[in-house]
């Protein structure tokens, strides 16, 4: 099963491991990690939004327009910004690094 | 909408969004006569707040609803039982009393009822704020969310931040007004109707509009309580300054459980734990449905929410009446009053 490395807000660094086809989101929200996810997956809000280590964030599906318009309007973004409920785990991914931003 | 006042009801449903309307339906089913409060000036929490403009495909027996037209829906359904609803105010405590529990909203209502279904989604909406430090000085003096009056902004120099509508139209709006006008953005498409987007730039070109692109705002200097600048930097994090006396921001709506954390419901990143069978929190006598349930399992889908609703109502028939023996019937034998 691929793992997701995950740093919170804290620093604090934990593995996740997340089935294939299942979004870094719902492993984030699965073990119970500070992330509101408010929409639930919708693609309608960007409260999961998480900043993906620069290396990964090539290796990634560029995201769709409507996600781009989403990421407008969260704070603190950067070059590498994305929404975890739009990365979906592969054996590709296995391994990518993504920090929490603030739930607030 | 009602002023301020006190009132006391059967059951109190905090959130009219598509679990908390059908929790009226549902009660009234069970004459429970319900009040509804929500933080928004409309009912339909995120169906209408997020996007009341996208279909909906599971619904049961409706194959493709818009999320506004279903709440159009629920609105005819439930009307029949003549819920009280206390909109455009957020439920900021919720305390015991003898035999009910009091609720009070931001407006200073006051409703006290013997059941409550928490119906919250992800908390009351409200504007999507950005992480300043010391923003909160500055708030509706100098910082804005909404714009109420044209006129306060004449001749003053404005930032306004933001890439939707609310962003677009205000610049073009208030281009005419003010002195000076930033409009701060992380890139250079804006989310707007194409013919506004349009006027933005040529406003730009013609150099009414500043548009600062790519920039997201940094932080806010002043005294504390007078704006003088609006710090800005790029995704790479260079920084500028721009010289404004007011901050309008526009970056949508957020939701927050607030107060809900402090009501003993053992809220847990922004989702209460429930008995799924009843719905019923730690707290006896109010119950939690919709996305703001937590149960193992748990699925966030409005249909989830509905048959919750179902659940929390004859469980607070219980609370409400607990004299009284509740002899189940289905609506094709009760009909629904006054149809």
């Amino acid at each position: 099963m691929p793992v997701i490395h995950v740093t919170t807000t804290e620093g604090k660094e934990i593995d996740l491991s997340a089935d294939n086809g299942r979004s870094i989101m719902e492993a984030v929200k699965a073990n119970d990690l500070p992330m509101l996810a408010a929409c639930g997956g919708a693609l309608a809000c960007a409260t999961c939004h998480v900043v993906v280590d620069p290396d990964w964030y090539e290796r990634l599906q560029p995201p769709s327009e409507d996600e781009e318009d989403l990421l407008d309007t969260a704070h603190g973004l950067t070059p590498t910004s994305r929404l975890a409920c739009q990365i979906l785990m592969s054996d590709d991914l296995d391994g990518i690094r993504v920090t929490l931003t603030p739930m607030d | 909408m009602t002023t301020a006042g006190k009132f006391t009801t059967d059951v109190a449903v905090i959130g009219a969004g598509p679990a908390g309307l059908f929790a009226v339906f549902e009660c009234g089913m069970l004459k429970l006569h319900c009040h509804v409060i929500d933080a928004l000036p409309a009912i339909g929490g995120q169906c209408t707040a997020l996007y009341p403009e996208k279909p909906i495909y599971d619904i049961p027996a409706a194959p493709e609803v818009s999320a506004a037209e279903l709440i159009a829906r629920l609105q005819a359904q439930i009307a029949p039982f003549a819920p009280r609803f206390h909109l455009n105010q957020q439920v900021v405590a919720l305390q015991r009393r003898e035999d009910a529990w009091e609720l009070v909203t931001s407006r200073g209502t006051s409703i006290q009822a013997r059941a409550v279904i928490l119906a919250a989604g992800a908390g009351a909406f409200g504007p999507n704020r950005p992480p300043l430090a010391g923003i909160e000085a500055y708030e509706g003096r100098c910082v804005h969310y909404l714009v109420s009056d044209r006129e306060r902004f004449r001749s003053q120099r404005l930032v306004i931040a933001g890439g939707g509508d609310s962003a677009v139209d205000w610049a073009i709006a208030l281009a005419e007004v003010a002195a000076e006008i930033h409009v701060v953005h992380r890139r250079d498409r804006f989310r707007a109707a194409p013919e506004s987007a349009a006027r933005l730039a040529q406003l730009a070109a013609a150099g009414k509009i500043q548009l600062v692109i790519p920039y997201q705002l940094a932080g806010l200097e002043g005294d504390g309580g007078r704006l003088s600048a609006v710090l800005v930097k790029t995704l790479e994090g260079e920084q500028r300054s721009i010289a404004a006396d007011h901050l309008l921001a526009f970056f949508g709506l957020v939701s927050k459980l607030g107060p809900i954390n402090d009501w003993g419901l053992e809220a847990r990143n922004g989702v209460i734990p429930v008995d799924p069978a009843t719905c019923a929190t730690a707290a006896p006598g109010v119950f939690a449905i919709g996305d703001i349930a937590a149960y193992p399992r748990k699925l966030k889908l409005i249909l989830t929410g509905f048959a919750e609703a179902a659940h929390a109502a004859h469980a607070a028939h219980e609370i409400v009446h607990p004299d009284r023996a509740l002899h189940f019937e289905y609506s094709t034998s009760t009909g629904v009053p006054g149809q």
